[in-house]
């Protein structure tokens, strides 16, 4: 009947029977949940019923622990609630399991990989089995072989269903550690950047979006966050959503002039037909203008901060209230105009091979200022991924640095960095990078943001390696790039799943073949941008659909490989 | 005996009113159910043959494969009851006669060492997080802890899996065992370091670090950790002079900056900034002195002068800004120098709203041209941008500079004096 948040406490008055609890199997919710039922009123009348539903499974150690506090015996039905993928979109698929990078990759723990696969059964179910399997990565391959048992397990599944998939590609994350570091550069890669988009809404500073009425004065400024959904049912959205930032002024003024336009044909309506049907279009029109206004209020948001990063916009501080009242000044002064900029050439400078090997004055300086250590963090470990690694030297000298500026416990940090890839010493003396870059064609000097011709605008040059992969997959096939493919981590392999006879496609001329291409680790808004390029592409030959276990930034990923550190208390 | 009501329906139930776009998702996956609960039934028909004793026990076929035993618990969580692991059991409807409804199956039947490790492994075969879970427990409890470690260091997945579970359920005394038998030594270290994050208490979190400064972390890291340690220290007794020092109210520094927060856990560099702002001009020999601090940390030229800088800015004591770039060479002559560019001088000072004199001084010796130009422009050196005009031998955006000044100002005298000294050799 009603939906509330989990939280510590006592729970809300409703007057209900049942209570349920539909929660993921994490233990710092079990603390919550022990918290509410161990503050429930018994004597109150009507008494009420707990549950409990796990998504999307249940977990012994949930239960355990429950069963610790004496709490077990409270729920009176425990279920679970098969969720594996989300859908975000008509193209897009998330099971939203924020640490299946870091258990995957950090702790070799595969349970996120086990609903993957449960998800992608539950995908063929519906959709028919997908008849070829292309990976590449550890992952991929326990994936695929899981997928494999589970058919095996399960032979009365085999279904009459016309396959709409041709070909799943399975990604392990760490083949293509770069791309989630960068700054994307696509609009909703930036409001995604800047802002964070939660489940598809997006929470901006109310400022630009109060209504101008006539007779209101501007005594009342809105303070609540302006809450936004963001989805391809929004036309405008679905428009420039993925085109590079730069490009997306033009077609918001362009939008503006047909609005217009079409707002002023109500003087040119003459018949009461003509009014009649203008009337009609008005609802449809009216929508349009306020998406318009929307989303250019966004485009000026995100024009300020990229051309200047304000105190209000720097969300992923690492620093304890307490240090902030007086050092404020010190380390948080509003950071000069260019610092977008700055930061950005610094980024494209890596990501082109120039000075990978040495320490970089700018990062340096950005700790001297104690910018956002999540800031600093992308920077040397984009550095370190674009030089195979950090000679010994260059990453004591950033470590101390770090450790010396944001504090000693960062260690912790920097050591799941390390085991991640993302941070580490040069082992083999040799840097791949500039092979694969050259190889897969990874930097585009001539891009064109305005109207891009390869996927490489997403970035404003560099072109993300995962969505080459899947492009070569596609056109001519991975034989090509056999040498390259040796480089970058984990087996690549090819499977093919039996389809019963009869439902064997046979591509018509011109029909495209569909691909769908899960991440497993985490995909960012701008590989989505890119491969969603690659799909309208004339004579692409193929259209794609993304699967992955979490959309992610570069922020909140690697925000889910620091230690949790608890604030010291004052 | 342990009866419970194991409500298979309900499964289906969810799943039937499931769905995102309104479809009836249920169908298909309830049909999927339908045959694997008709191809585990196969299995317990088979079995069921092969009870002795209690009826409500089944036993598990050795020759079970990998994914059936995952199958047979589907969607239930195997639980503890009085000491014992139960894994129950979902029924189809045709079998319950056989089986009883709600019948659950003991781990304890397991007996041997071999039996252990076939059902760890088929566990494992399974990836069923839960499943490989419950038998790791199951292990921990009946298994000698050396021959546990034994078996699990050549089993990786088992090895992670349960490496993870110690750490979620916080049994850190285990989890540091089986880290150091595996010689994970940088593990333990680490691991064990984590801990003071626990400890609120300063002198206990001291007493915790110093202890981890023996611990098998790499040399860099060890290092660090000494630092940690040592840091702390000092700030403990910072802390406690400062707060006396506060409250007798003698010390000026104090009285007109009052201390918001206290020194203790703040990273190295922070509590440089913080004995630069309240401690500057203590002799090498005190604890809470900056070169004290310079110095046993080693903290490099370029970190230090930005942070004296920061703070004698703030507390507007400019002597002290210019005392920092001086230096006197063997002549005796002195001349300003900076580990850092003297634009980032300009910056912090102008930030701090330095007096245009003051600031005048540092643009004069912004290396670069068009910096100091810049700069002189925009913070109206007046004096610097006049100079370099002239140096550039600029008449024309000399005398465009005019405009900028105050009518009848000595500034506007110097512009007109050099516009009209002849012996310049102008460009323009």
């Amino acid at each position: 009947e009603k939906m509330f948040t989990l939280k510590p406490g006592r729970l809300p008055q409703a007057d209900v029977k049942n209570i349920i609890f539909f929660v993921r199997p994490k233990l710092e919710l079990m603390d919550i949940i022990t918290d509410n039922v161990l503050r429930e009123d018994r004597g109150r009348s009507p008494q009420r019923d707990f549950h409990i539903l796990f998504v999307p499974r249940r977990s012994l150690l949930c239960e355990q622990w429950l069963k610790e506090q004496g709490v077990l015996g409270s729920f009176i039905h425990r279920e679970q609630y098969s969720l594996d993928l989300i859908p975000f979109d008509g193209d897009l698929l998330s099971m939203e399991s924020e640490s299946a990078f870091k258990e995957c990759y950090l702790e070799s723990d595969q349970t996120s990989l086990y609903h993957a696969a449960k998800g992608l059964m539950t995908l063929q179910a519906l959709y028919g089995t997908i008849p070829q399997i292309f990976g590449k990565g550890e992952c991929a391959r326990h994936v695929a072989n899981m997928m494999i048992r589970m058919k095996r397990e399960f032979p009365g599944s085999q279904n009459s269903i016309f396959p709409v998939f041709d070909t799943l590609l399975l990604l392990d994350r760490n083949v293509d550690l770069l791309t989630p570091l960068a700054t994307q550069l696509t609009y909703e890669g930036l409001i995604d950047e800047i802002y964070g988009i939660q489940n598809t809404y997006v929470k901006l500073p109310p400022e630009k979006f109060a209504p101008k009425k006539q007779g209101e004065g501007g005594k009342d400024l809105p303070t609540e966050p302006k809450k936004l959904q963001l989805n391809s049912a929004e036309e405008l959205y679905a428009e420039i959503r993925d085109k590079n930032f730069n490009a997306v002024g033009s077609v918001l003024s362009k939008k503006a002039k047909i609005i217009s336009a079409a707002f002023e044909e109500r003087h040119h309506a003459k018949t009461v037909g003509e009014i009649k049907q203008f009337v009609s279009q008005l609802p449809h029109m009216q929508a349009a203008r306020s998406s318009l206004a929307n989303h250019t209020s966004i485009a000026e948001l995100i024009k300020d901060i990229t051309s200047e990063y304000s105190l209000n916009s720097l969300t992923n501080l690492n620093i304890t209230r307490c240090e902030t009242t007086w050092w404020t000044s010190f380390s948080l002064a509003k950071i000069a105009s260019e610092d977008f900029f700055d930061n950005l050439t610094v980024e494209q400078e890596f990501m082109s091979g120039i000075d990978t090997d040495k320490v970089n004055n700018y990062i340096e300086d950005c700790i001297a200022q104690k910018h956002p250590l999540i800031k600093i963090l992308r920077l040397v470990c984009l550095q370190s991924v674009c030089n195979s690694g950090l000679k010994q030297k260059v990453l004591d000298h950033y470590k101390r640095e770090i450790l010396q500026t944001y504090g000693y416990e960062h260690i912790l940090t920097l050591n799941n960095l390390e085991k991640a890839g993302l941070l580490k010493p040069q082992t083999s003396g040799r840097n791949n990078y500039p092979t694969i870059r050259k190889t897969l064609r990874l930097w585009m000097d001539d891009v064109n943001e305005q109207n891009p011709n390869d996927i490489s605008y997403v970035y404003s040059g560099y072109a993300p390696l995962s969505v080459r992969l899947a492009q070569l997959l596609a056109r001519p096939g991975w034989r090509s790039i056999e040498e390259v493919l040796k480089m970058l981590p984990g087996p690549h392999f090819e499977e093919r799943q039996q389809l019963p006879t009869g439902l064997q496609k046979k591509r018509q001329h011109g029909e495209n073949r569909v691909t769908l291409v899960f991440f497993l680790g985490g995909v960012t808004y701008a590989e989505i941008a890119a491969l969603r390029f690659l799909s309208q592409m004339e004579d692409g030959g193929t259209e794609y659909v993304i699967a992955t276990t979490k959309l992610i930034n570069g922020t909140s990923w690697i925000k889910s490989l620091m230690e949790k550190l608890e604030p010291a208390p004052f | 005996l342990f009866l419970r009501d194991i409500v298979d329906d309900d499964d289906d139930d969810d799943l039937e009113r499931v769905s995102w776009s309104g479809e009836p998702v249920g169908s298909i996956s309830w049909s999927i159910k339908e045959t694997a609960s008709s191809s585990t039934s196969s299995l317990e028909g088979r079995d069921s043959g092969l009870q002795k004793g209690s009826s409500s026990y089944a036993a598990l076929p050795k020759q079970v494969s990998s994914y059936s035993l995952s199958s047979l618990f589907k969607g239930e969580v195997p639980h503890i009851q009085h000491g014992q692991m139960f894994f129950p059991l979902t029924v189809s409807r045709d079998n319950c006669s056989t089986l009883g409804v709600g019948s659950v199956c003991s781990l304890e039947r397991f007996r041997s060492l071999q039996d252990k490790l076939v059902l760890l492994d088929e566990a494992v075969a399974g990836h069923d997080g839960n499943v490989i879970t419950a038998v790791l427990i199951f292990l921990k409890r009946t298994l000698r802890r050396e021959i546990l470690f034994r078996e699990l260091e050549v089993r990786q997945v088992a090895l992670c899996h349960l490496i993870h579970f110690l750490k979620e359920a916080g049994e850190q005394k285990l989890l540091l065992d089986l880290l150091r038998f595996l010689d994970r030594t940088e593990e333990v270290a680490l691991s064990q370091y984590r801990e003071h994050l626990n400890i609120q208490d300063v002198e206990k979190r001291r007493e915790f670090l110093k202890g981890c400064i023996g611990l098998p972390f790499s040399a860099e890291d060890t290092s660090h950790i000494q630092d940690h340690y040592t840091l702390l220290e000092r700030q403990i007794i910072i802390e406690a002079n400062d707060r006396h020092l506060e409250t007798a109210g003698q010390s000026e520094v104090f009285r007109k900056y009052p201390r918001k927060a206290s020194i203790l856990n703040m990273p190295l560099v922070t509590t440089l900034f913080y004995s630069c702002f309240y401690h500057y001009t203590e002799a090498e020999g005190t604890f809470s002195s900056p070169t004290n601090l310079k110095k046993t940390f080693k903290i490099p030229d370029k970190q230090y002068v930005l942070t004296a800088l920061a703070a004698r800015a703030k507390l507007r004591a400019w002597d002290d800004v210019d005392a920092l770039f001086t230096t006197k060479n063997w002549l005796g002559y002195t001349k300003k120098k900076a580990p850092i560019g003297f634009h980032r001088v300009v910056e912090i000072l102008q930030r701090n709203n330095a007096p245009v004199q003051v600031l005048q001084e540092y643009v004069r010796l912004v290396e670069d041209v068009e910096t100091r130009l810049n700069l002189a422009t925009k913070y109206k050196c007046h004096d610097v941008v006049i100079e370099t005009y002239k140096d550039l031998k600029d008449r024309i955006q000399l005398t465009a500079y005019k405009c900028k000044v105050e009518r009848g100002s000595a500034e506007e005298e110097k512009i007109n004096s050099i516009l009209n000294n002849m012996q310049i050799r102008w460009k323009n």
